[in-house]
């Protein structure tokens, strides 16, 4: 994951509507069993569209301390 | 856990919330909560917490006001803007957001939409627009596309659509705006210039309802609407670089009109300052 942030999910929130996956840009996640789980941690440029588009609230980033 | 903005700006113990997977209106709500949170934060600017208060009307769009923690008020079917305005003419200085569906705002509340944007009432309206009546499973509304079926529309639609952005204008609402789901930055972005608009102001944002709307009308899941709208709802800047030719299937996300009317309660402060003056003498 990129740089100064990073993806969180909270699971039990995600309705596994699978928009976070579709329009990630870096195909970072993918819906498994009705909910969203970060596949290509290490691809994710954190843009924050999954967050932007997540209508529960269930994945967003966080700053992480250096 | 969730993010600071749910935590700063939504009644955390109320979520998650009750909407369908794939429903938009979480999406409009966060881009509510982002746009008024960016306001706040913004140094130039003097927009205080407690000086919004959000009004929602019935409908499943409507209990965004139950999630979003500010002064709110969740009040009856189509009455939302009624209820706002009385808010506002009691303390104009008030940010008065109002959130309502396509039939909350454009069928039993369309009297109430067409005058309080005729008076130029100081409100700013956000249309959750799903093209159906979500709550009570799916009936047709006043927005629902000529053709489409709906469950009291098993052979298609008759009615033609309003348009609820245009419909204001032509109430004569001082700005009118139209964003949607997938364009999330530039709605958030909107939103905030319909807050910043002094007199009466309509976001039409266009929402999916991917259990009722999408799935009579074979329109695939949450994740097709989206892609629909990636497609056929385009940005001011790139709408007017696009040849004329290539419009005809799209529709534009952005400010439709504007106006500098005169607000209501501005006006309205001027009747009684003069009077006041009247008794003095
Ligand atoms: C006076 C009155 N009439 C009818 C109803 C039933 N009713 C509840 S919600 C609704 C329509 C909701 O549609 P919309 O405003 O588009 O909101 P959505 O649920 O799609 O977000 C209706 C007709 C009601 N609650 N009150």
């Amino acid at each position: 994951m990129a740089g100064r942030k990073k993806l969180v999910i909270e699971e039990s929130w995600c309705k596994g509507c699978g928009i976070c996956a579709a329009f990630c840009p870096k195909q970072v996640l993918e819906i498994q069993k009705e909910k969203v789980s970060v596949i290509h941690p290490e691809q994710c440029i954190a843009c924050g569209f999954c967050e932007l588009r997540c209508p529960d609230y269930a994945i967003y980033l966080v700053n992480v301390e250096e | 856990m969730a993010s600071d903005l749910v935590h700063l700006y939504m009644r955390i113990d109320h979520l998650p919330q009750m909407w369908c997977p794939g429903c938009g209106n979480g999406v409009i709500m966060r881009d509510v909560a982002v746009a008024i949170q960016e306001l706040i934060e913004d140094p130039e600017l003097d927009f205080n917490r407690e000086d919004f208060v959000i009004v929602s009307g019935i409908g499943c769009s409507s209990r965004a006001a139950g999630y979003l923690d500010f002064n709110s008020i969740h009040t009856t079917h189509g009455r939302a803007i009624a209820f706002a305005t009385g808010i506002k003419f009691a303390n104009p200085k008030l940010h008065v957001v109002v959130l309502t569906g396509d039939g909350d705002c454009s069928a039993i509340g369309g009297n109430h939409l067409i005058h309080a944007a005729r008076r130029n009432m100081g409100l700013t309206v956000i249309a959750f627009n799903n093209d159906i009546y979500g709550m009570t499973g799916g009936q047709y509304s006043p927005t629902t596309p000529n053709g489409d079926k709906a469950t009291t529309a098993p052979y298609g639609n008759v009615d033609r659509p309003f348009d609820i952005a245009n419909l204001a204008t032509g109430a004569g609402a001082s700005f009118a705006a139209r964003g949607d789901i997938y364009h999330a930055r530039e709605t958030i972005d909107i939103i905030k210039q319909a807050i910043l608009h002094k007199g009466f102001s309509l976001v039409d944002v266009y929402s999916v309802c991917p259990t009722y709307y999408g799935r009579k009308n074979k329109k695939g899941d949450a994740v097709e609407m989206l892609k629909w709208q990636k497609e056929h709802l385009v940005p001011t800047a790139r709408y007017y670089s696009m040849p004329e030719s290539e419009r005809a299937d799209k529709k534009l996300i952005g400010i439709l009109s504007y106006n500098d009317y005169p607000e209501y309660t501005d006006e309205y402060a001027k009747v009684i300052e003069s009077c006041r003056k009247k008794d003095k003498k």
